[in-house]
């Protein structure tokens, strides 16, 4: 019987890929485990193995097609004598099962006429500035080789960051522009090059540390909190660290607890820390270039799902974006729904679907999380009179909890609801693919938390 | 091309050997299907494949008795399956199903059995040293003769962590055999681009614990150590070093191209050095074994991998309502 060749998955968060080569051709015998395809995710070329063995009958998808999704047929095997042209209808292999149908839909509001979405212009460049689209991965890439063409004293240090390119593939090509000495690979030794980076950077360095993920970091939090943050205050304002700690934060996909956390509200927490977690790749790089500008050390939290999200950038040679200025990505009247991060993505999802239902929402980016941008959000509150915080973190201590505290105590008066605060789950993360959607913040969630406090 | 050595004789029965061919044919075939089943998306995340490293823990556990406990790092399903675990629950955890050693909420690298003493399984590099360490003070605080294996590789073997434990499991005497798997590369980092001591056993005499390098693709040298270390931990003499020299055929996980080595690098260790056909050639160049004999041990494993796969694709997806059990004890 004939059986198709499904575009394989080639990493955890690979929806699509570029068939860069076939191996075989038509009619070429497979063995179960040949290599019969070169396969371009994201972050590389991989090999593609047979499961099944058989005849190449067809192929479906012709090398350097972009683009395929994951589990597109792209060829068909064949037993001998079969035909290949009766196989092109062959079925397909059992793909994943679809994870069940999560909590039952709230009940549908009264239709509504729909409102108009106003994108507020952004204030960080002048009007009529060039763009230009890349990746948040090309963006970061960009603000580190900018800064470190700058000033001769920026390095990079972290695991893989140099031969392989990085793990995520970040600091790609920064090892051939500033070889070894500035892009430096270490040993899995975060406690001790956290700290020694801390060292460098009272030396009067400005260290860039990746950490592969921030779940590492959790090995070397103790040089972040205790030697980075605490020693400006400590030594009476002698020992400033001008440092940026970067790297994913927050969940990837189906990684399981001990590589899926969202440390925003972690850091956030700590004096003498400033904390950064971009959503577009325009902040995250004017944001990086700021970040290691700055004279303290920061927490720079980046996300791996946003890294191949493309965005417009302004085109100049040189542009920061300040710390401590949230940007209103959509103006609206009903409700603000505050976020940052990946949970804008909801946001923003949200906010499209509640306009289509009539309901307009502000949406606001806090961008960074130490210093907070307490004045916009008031602002907006005070004219919406509703908030709904979104973000990925646990909900116990979360930056929502927070921010609902300000609001109590600055703008009690103006509030016509509750502030709900959406987070991920009160659980450690769950492999299973139904149950780690279940944990995590979701556009519906928004949707019914928006309509909850405007009592819709 | 260059050939395989010509194994000399060894002095090992016929049955143990079998034993070994078979045990190690398990893990290589069941890793293989777990690679076609994360390109098929039925996997997810991070699947770190042991083909190429069998011999190490199959040795091992052949001086293993009933009590002795065993962890390790995110490269785990050899592990499982060498310590008598279910293929199947093991498969279907990779899947993330009910039917999963973790109900599906652990995955590929969080995997616990404390029927057969397995206690992962973890994540973070260098977890496990200190936490085996830490079970194996549980049985000298208990006074009993078992061991703990704690294994780890060569890019963990840097960490602090390892360090600290080394010397409060000499200072306390703990029954703990490190097991380094030293397969060269941390990633895509390879041991000489990761430190300049490179003889990582050795690094335990610092702290005066014994330990020696072993040929790691050799299951019978590997077997021959692990007595001598275990030997050593039962009588009270604390803790040992082994360090097992192997090697990683796959990438470090489903998503890593392997460009930081040569394709002829690998190829030659295959040919050279593979641990399942060694004993094969033990096996038949012997007269243990015909090939006949040979091929019904392999169908033999195939349809039990293949009775695993089935199983983690019809196992169901957890209840929803689990997302919220098992949090606290
Ligand atoms: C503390 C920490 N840092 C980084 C990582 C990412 N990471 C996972 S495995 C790995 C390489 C480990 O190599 P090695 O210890 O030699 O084990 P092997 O993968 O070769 O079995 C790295 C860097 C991690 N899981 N934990
Ligand atoms: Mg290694």
């Amino acid at each position: 019987m004939a059986i198709q060749v499904l575009m394989p998955a080639l990493s955890p968060t690979m929806e699509e890929g570029t068939l860069a080569k076939w191996l075989v051709k038509e009619g070429d015998v497979v063995k179960s485990g040949q290599i019969i395809a070169e396969i371009e995710t994201d972050k590389a070329t991989m090999e593609f193995e047979a499961v099944d063995e058989g005849i190449i009958g067809k192929i479906l998808v012709a090398e350097g097609s972009a683009g395929v999704k994951v589990n597109t047929p792209i060829a068909v095997l064949v037993e001998e004598g079969e035909s290949a042209d009766a196989a092109v209808a062959a079925p397909a292999p059992a793909a994943a099962a679809a994870a069940p149908a999560a909590a039952a839909a709230a009940a549908p509001a009264e239709p509504k006429a729909p409102v108009a979405v106003v994108s507020k212009a952004s204030p960080d460049w002048a009007e009529g500035t060039p763009m230009k689209t890349m990746t948040v991965r090309e963006a970061l890439r960009e603000a580190m080789a900018e800064e470190m063409r700058g000033n001769g004293n920026v390095f990079l240090m972290g695991e893989e960051v140099g031969e392989y390119q990085g793990a995520y593939k970040i600091s790609q090509g920064l090892l051939d522009e500033f070889g070894p000495k500035r892009v430096i690979d270490t040993p899995i030794t975060e406690h001790g090059f956290a700290g020694i980076a801390v060292g460098a950077a009272w030396g009067g360095l400005n260290p860039i540390v990746e950490f592969m993920t921030f779940n590492f970091a959790m090995q070397a939090i103790d040089h972040l909190i205790n030697s980075a943050a605490k020693t400006n205050y400590m030594s009476g304002g002698q020992l400033g660290c001008p440092i940026v700690f970067r790297g994913p934060n927050g969940a990837a996909a189906r990684v399981g607890a001990q590589h899926s956390q969202d440390y925003a509200a972690w850091y956030a927490a700590i004096p003498g820390m400033r904390v950064v977690m971009p959503y577009s790749a325009a902040d995250a790089k004017g944001l990086l270039k700021q970040a290691i500008r700055d004279p303290n050390p920061v927490v720079f939290l980046e996300n791996e799902i946003l890294y191949g999200k493309s965005f417009e950038v302004p085109d100049l040679p040189d542009f920061t974006i300040p710390f401590g200025k949230a940007r209103i990505w959509r103006e609206g009247s009903d409700v603000t729904i505050v976020s940052f991060g990946i949970g804008m993505t909801y946001a923003l999802e949200a906010a499209d679907k509640l306009a289509a239902e009539g309901i307009s929402a502000e949406v606001i980016d806090l961008r960074t999380l130490r210093p907070i941008d307490y004045d916009t959000v008031l602002a907006s509150v005070m004219k919406t009179n509703r908030c709904v915080t979104v973000e990925e973190g646990f909900p116990v201590g979360s930056i929502g909890n927070h921010i609902s505290s300000v609001i109590m105590q600055r703008a009690f008066d103006y509030l016509d609801a509750p502030v709900i605060n959406l987070c991920g789950k009160d659980v450690p993360m769950p492999y299973a693919a139904n149950l780690e959607k279940l944990a995590l913040v979701t556009t519906a969630e928004v949707v019914e938390a928006v309509k909850s406090v405007c009592y819709r | 091309m260059a050939a395989r050595k010509a194994p000399e004789r060894p002095n090992v029965s016929k049955e143990e050997l079998l034993k070994y061919y078979r045990e190690m044919l398990l893990i290589r075939r069941f890793e293989e299907k777990a690679g076609q089943l994360y390109g098929m998306g039925l996997i997810g995340g991070f699947c770190h494949l042991y083909i190429g490293q069998e011999a190490v823990v199959v040795g091992l556990e052949a001086a293993t008795k009933e009590g002795d406990k065993r962890l390790t790092s995110y490269r785990d399903h050899g592990h499982m399956l060498a310590c008598g675990m279910d293929p199947k629950g093991v498969m279907a955890e990779l899947t993330g199903r009910e039917g999963g050693y973790s109900k599906g909420k652990g995955g590929s690298m969080h995997m616990f059995s404390r029927e057969k003493h397995f206690y992962g399984g973890h994540g973070i590099v260098g977890a496990q040293v200190p936490l085996g360490a830490g079970l194996a003070f549980s049985d000298w605080y208990k006074g009993n003769d078992n061991v703990t294996f704690t294994y780890f590789g060569d890019g963990a073997a840097n960490q602090g962590q390892v360090y600290e434990t080394y010397n409060m499991a000499e200072l306390w005497n703990l029954p703990v055999i490190f097991v380094i798997e030293n397969n060269q590369y941390a990633m895509g980092t390879s041991m000489k681009r990761a430190t300049k001591s490179v003889t990582l056993y050795g690094r335990g005499e610092a702290y005066g614990i014994p330990g020696e390098q072993v040929d790691g693709m050799d299951v019978l040298a590997v077997k021959a150590a692990a007595e001598k270390a275990v030997a050593h931990c039962r009588a009270g003499k604390g803790p040992y070093i082994l360090e097992m020299m192997t090697y990683r055929y796959r990438g470090h996980s489903m998503s890593d191209p392997a460009k930081y080595r040569t394709r002829e690098e690998v190829e030659k260790i295959k040919t050279e050095k593979d641990c399942i056909e060694h004993v094969r050639d033990l096996l038949t160049q012997g007269g243990l074994a015909s090939d006949e004999d040979l091929k019904a041990i392999d169908k033999e494993i195939k349809a039990i991998v293949n009775e695993a796969a089935e199983f983690s694709k019809e196992s169901p997806e957890p209840a929803l309502s689990e997302l919220y059990t098992d949090i606290y004890a």
